[in-house]
């Protein structure tokens, strides 16, 4: 297959998935409305004392976009499941892992990004400033795709299993485990004035690690939802 | 002897009633020797006293909860390459004991860490790292048990505890960056032991019951496995039907 006919695969499932993310905006909103109440809570719960907002700040953040990435996971393949587009994907010519990955970045256009674009402001509610804000954002954008590509494996293997929602948050948490110990280290570390940058490499080496792994992962769990 | 014809379950079956007691009475008679060594032959520590004993447990349960795991993905992985039955019925049958040594593991740790730690629980590297381990035992047996249709059970779990095997060591090390308490290895094979020999002897019985008690106990969950799925018309050694016929081809 020539180079040319492999990007237009990809980014025709990503202009397809995108256009009928906005056609149905209020699925990505909701996203993120989770994502800042789930915020908003954290100090209710805790006291407004900046000093302790401060130092749990990485961990609540992190913690949110997992659990926001979490929850829109069902929407990954779900629908085409549904409606049989995702088989016609398993018979087109094209590898499916490639149509996978199109997806997966579809994905977190729709529910990662947004965390990433809100998260300075998040920030700032709990006292992050100046080179924390921004290793926070920087993180995040380094993350947030990981977290898509490892969640679409979990949402490959439940699809159409009952009680899938819980499943599928306890087969893939664990999994997220390393890139919430990065995310938010990069953020602590570069509060404590030691920089973030061991931890933001770590974060990159686990999204190219997950770019060239997951996709494959993912296909071969659609490949056997779907038989 | 073609050893290819135990794949089938029919033929396995026979062969895995056989040798249960064997590995059974190995299993009990090293526990025994080991547990006494551990508990009444090796010297007390001069650091921990009497409470460090509990590694003649806590040690070979942490070692066999892992190396369970592998031999489970292995199989899972041998059984997704050959699409051979067996093989899945190998990997469902090793996951509950597997991860009834990881929650040993935890269960004995936490007994050691409140007298030498002071605290039931610290969020050490190991620990954690073992929990997680235990979360993922969790997964690739709850993934099983919700899916119906035997087929699928099987390869979504095994694709499942592929990725699991991929990601245990990004765990470890993620968690040992993140925080550790939990002493050093004592026994690694670059530098040799730096424990009395006695205390390593003991420890290594005890692996080595631990290990023989899991290949009795999964190859009698997987004669269940067998005959839960197959229908199989006893528990009898020799049921009716089928290894009559094998014995004979």
């Amino acid at each position: 297959m020539s180079h040319s006919s492999m990007w237009d695969s990809i980014s025709g499932i990503i202009r397809r998935d995108l256009l009928l993310a906005m056609r149905r905006w209020s699925d990505a909103a909701m996203s993120v409305f989770f994502l800042v109440i789930v915020v908003s809570l954290f100090p209710l719960g805790v006291g407004p004392e900046p000093a302790v907002l401060r130092t749990i700040a990485p961990g609540v953040l992190w913690v949110a976009a997992l659990l926001t990435c979490l929850l829109s996971l069902s929407r990954v393949f779900t629908p085409d499941y549904l409606d049989g587009v995702l088989e016609q994907m398993v018979l087109v010519p094209q590898p499916l892992s490639l149509l996978v990955l199109g997806k997966v970045l579809a994905h977190w256009v729709i529910s990662g990004l947004p965390v990433v674009l809100l998260s300075p402001l998040l920030g700032l509610q709990f006292g992050l400033e100046g080179e924390a804000l921004g290793v926070l954002v920087l993180s995040l954008l380094l993350g947030t795709p990981t977290l898509s590509m490892i969640g679409a494996i979990g949402a490959a293997l439940v699809l159409g299993v009952r009680g899938s929602g819980l499943l599928v948050a306890l087969l893939v948490l664990p999994l997220y485990v390393p890139v919430l110990i990065f995310g938010a280290g990069a953020v602590t570390s570069s509060m404590a004035g030691i920089g973030g940058e061991a931890n933001l490499s770590l974060l990159g080496a686990c999204l190219v690690l997950s770019l060239f792994l997951a996709p494959w992962a993912t296909a071969a769990a659609l490949r056997i939802a779907l038989e | 002897m073609i050893w290819s014809k135990y794949s089938a379950p029919q033929a396995f079956y026979p062969l895995a009633g056989r040798l249960i007691p064997w590995f059974a009475a190995v299993a009990v008679i090293l526990m025994v020797v080991g547990l006494y060594m551990g508990f009444f032959v090796a010297p007390t520590d001069f650091q921990q006293g009497e409470s460090y004993r509990i590694i003649f447990v806590h040690v070979p349960a942490a070692w066999m909860s892992m190396f369970l795991y592998v031999v489970m993905a292995i199989w899972a992985g041998v059984g997704m390459g050959l699409n051979a039955r067996l093989s899945f019925m190998m990997a469902q049958a090793i996951a509950p004991t597997g991860a009834m040594f990881t929650f040993l593991a935890l269960l004995t740790g936490a007994m050691w860490g409140k007298p030498t730690w002071g605290a039931w629980w610290v969020w050490d590297a190991r620990l954690t790292s073992e929990l997680i381990l235990l979360f993922q035992y969790a997964g690739v047996m709850l993934l099983r048990t919700s899916i119906d249709d035997v087929r699928r059970a099987d390869r979504s779990s095994a694709v499942f505890a592929l990725v699991g095997v991929v990601n245990v060591p990004i765990i470890y090390y993620s968690v040992q960056w993140w925080n550790t308490l939990h002493q050093g290895a004592s026994v690694s094979m670059a530098t040799g032991s730096k424990m009395a020999a006695t205390m390593l002897m003991a420890m290594l019985i005890m692996t080595i019951a631990f290990w023989m008690y899991s290949i009795a106990v999964i190859l009698a969950r997987v004669r269940c496995v067998m005959v839960e799925r197959e229908s199989l018309p006893t528990w009898d050694e020799k049921p009716a039907a089928m290894p009559e016929a094998v014995e004979a081809r």
